[in-house]
């Protein structure tokens, strides 16, 4: 009840920024519709329409660590959360109450990103709703690395680490722009080793169906889920306790 | 009946003492004034009673419990208005007094009957339905102390309520204020001293994390020897600092 009130806080907060809206949702269907349009036009296969959709969604997600992130610094500077913290509400309260809310507009920007590319040529299965499912590890840990940057850092360096560094970082290391074989050696070796190549693997394979290749991934992004949970919990406890 | 007691409370940040062994007595409906300049401790010692700092050595009984083993008790009795302006900005001045109702466990019905209440006490019905964070100041805090008050607690804490504030908008504060007194036990801190004069039953005079003196109005200017509440206030800080 106490958690589910401040979730429903954090939703209206998240909800009302119009430059989150715009960027959150704008953004990956902005690159749908351009990486579509280029592709119509060229004769070779750059960017087909049932490899790049999964992508994007991913890609999208980057901007659920800027919502979680940009929401807890912004509390934390502002005295509102001081305010909480005197109330019943728990520690755990104050972290399911961040992290809930953006799991559905995460499965929303998911579900969008999809429709929005079916009148482009994108292939009409029932695997789309795995596809939207198997987005749910892959957010826990994006909301997760959010509230652990919202916990250590200035609602300026959210922006500028959050906002420009990680949506780079998981748009150069997905796979999404360029095959990754091509490039080889140490580039792909970091790519192999974060989860972000991994979720677009996995998000490609349950849009085809092939659950083997799709399971195959599904470990390291668990992993990063658990562990990056773990330490942004651990975080925002300690910053609560240092007041 | 004793509402607030603090015992050789000190809280130190690495090279500074911020509150150095204070003792506390307050009593149930008293309205308290902790006074002071800026850096005299007031809002650490605030912090601490309403458990959002730990105390480094001593402990404090709020409304009988204490707040290093029992914290959680404490914040069931406790409203808090925080030194700065403390509310949701995206949300509306209603929506910001529904989380704390939510926040407290009130039922649908009980949430309404107490926006009503303090929608009526702080004149708040015009504002009721716009995002608090587009509020001029002086409104914002007025939606800050009454998120304080919505929950009913048994002891309110003002952190420097009008703090900001031009001087009509501070002395409705202290109507309002006034109304509360006798009903609740109220911790107020402020740098004013003819707020804490127009205000408190009693007050505490802070210096440098230490507390000089305590007492009425009338008895601060007795132990001062003067009629004037600013020349005492003065006079023992000064010689607090000899
Ligand atoms: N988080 C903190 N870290 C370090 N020093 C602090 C902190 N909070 C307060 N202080 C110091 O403690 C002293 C008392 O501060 P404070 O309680 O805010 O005083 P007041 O509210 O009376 O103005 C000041 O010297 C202040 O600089
Ligand atoms: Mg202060």
């Amino acid at each position: 009840m106490r958690m589910m009130t401040f979730a429903k806080r954090c939703t209206k907060e998240i909800l009302r920024d119009p430059l989150n809206l715009a960027f959150g949702l704008g953004f990956p269907l902005v690159l749908l519709f351009l990486l579509s349009a280029i592709q119509a036009n060229v004769p070779v296969s750059l960017f087909e329409i049932n490899k790049l959709t999964p992508g994007i969604t991913i890609f999208g997600l980057s901007f659920m660590t800027l919502f979680s992130a940009t929401l807890v610094a912004k509390d934390r500077e502002s005295a509102l959360l001081q305010r909480l913290y005197t109330t019943p509400l728990t520690g755990l309260d104050f972290i399911m109450g961040y992290m809930l809310p953006i799991l559905p507009i995460a499965l929303g920007q998911t579900i969008i990103c999809y429709l929005a590319a079916l009148p482009l040529g994108l292939t009409f299965s029932v695997n789309i709703i795995y596809a939207v499912i198997g987005i749910i590890p892959m957010a826990v840990f994006n909301i997760a690395l959010g509230l652990l940057c919202g916990s250590l850092l200035g609602v300026k360096q959210v922006g500028g680490i959050c906002g420009a560094l990680l949506t780079n970082l998981s748009a150069w290391l997905s796979g999404v722009w360029f095959d990754l074989n091509l490039v080889g050696g140490f580039f792909e070796k970091i790519a192999n080793a974060l989860p972000f190549l991994h979720a677009v693997e996995m998000e490609k394979a349950l849009f085809n169906g092939d659950f083997e290749i799709a399971a195959s991934h599904i470990l390291p992004v668990l992993a990063y889920g658990v562990v990056t949970s773990m330490i942004a919990v651990f975080c925002f406890l300690r910053q609560m306790k240092k007041q | 009946m004793q509402e607030i007691k603090t015992t050789e409370l000190v809280k130190r940040y690495k090279d500074i003492t911020a509150v150095d062994k204070l003792n506390l007595d307050i009593g149930q409906g008293e309205l308290f004034s902790l006074l002071g300049v800026n850096g005299a401790g007031k809002t650490t010692t605030i912090k601490m009673l309403t458990c959002l700092t730990k105390p480094t050595a001593g402990d404090a009984f709020v409304g009988g419990k204490s707040i290093t083993k029992e914290p959680k008790l404490v914040k069931e009795m406790i409203g808090v208005s925080p030194q700065e302006t403390a509310v949701a900005p995206n949300l509306s001045v209603k929506e910001n007094l529904e989380l704390i109702c939510g926040i407290h466990g009130f039922s649908k019905e009980k949430t309404k009957e107490r926006i009503e209440k303090l929608s009526a006490q702080f004149s708040l019905d015009e504002v009721l339905k716009r995002k608090a964070g587009k509020l001029s100041g002086g409104w914002q805090r007025r939606v800050s102390i009454a998120m304080a008050l919505i929950s009913e607690p048994q002891i309110l804490f003002l952190d420097e309520p009008t703090l900001g504030l031009d001087v009509i908008a501070r002395h409705e504060l202290w109507d309002v204020i006034r109304t509360l007194k006798g009903k609740i036990t109220i911790i107020l801190t402020t740098h004013y001293m003819e707020e804490a004069e127009a205000l408190s039953d009693r007050i505490g005079i802070m210096r440098s994390g230490s507390l000089l003196a305590v007492g009425t109005v009338e008895e601060l200017n007795r132990k001062a020897g003067t009629d004037d509440f600013e020349t005492a206030f003065v006079s023992i800080v000064k010689e607090g600092a000899l």
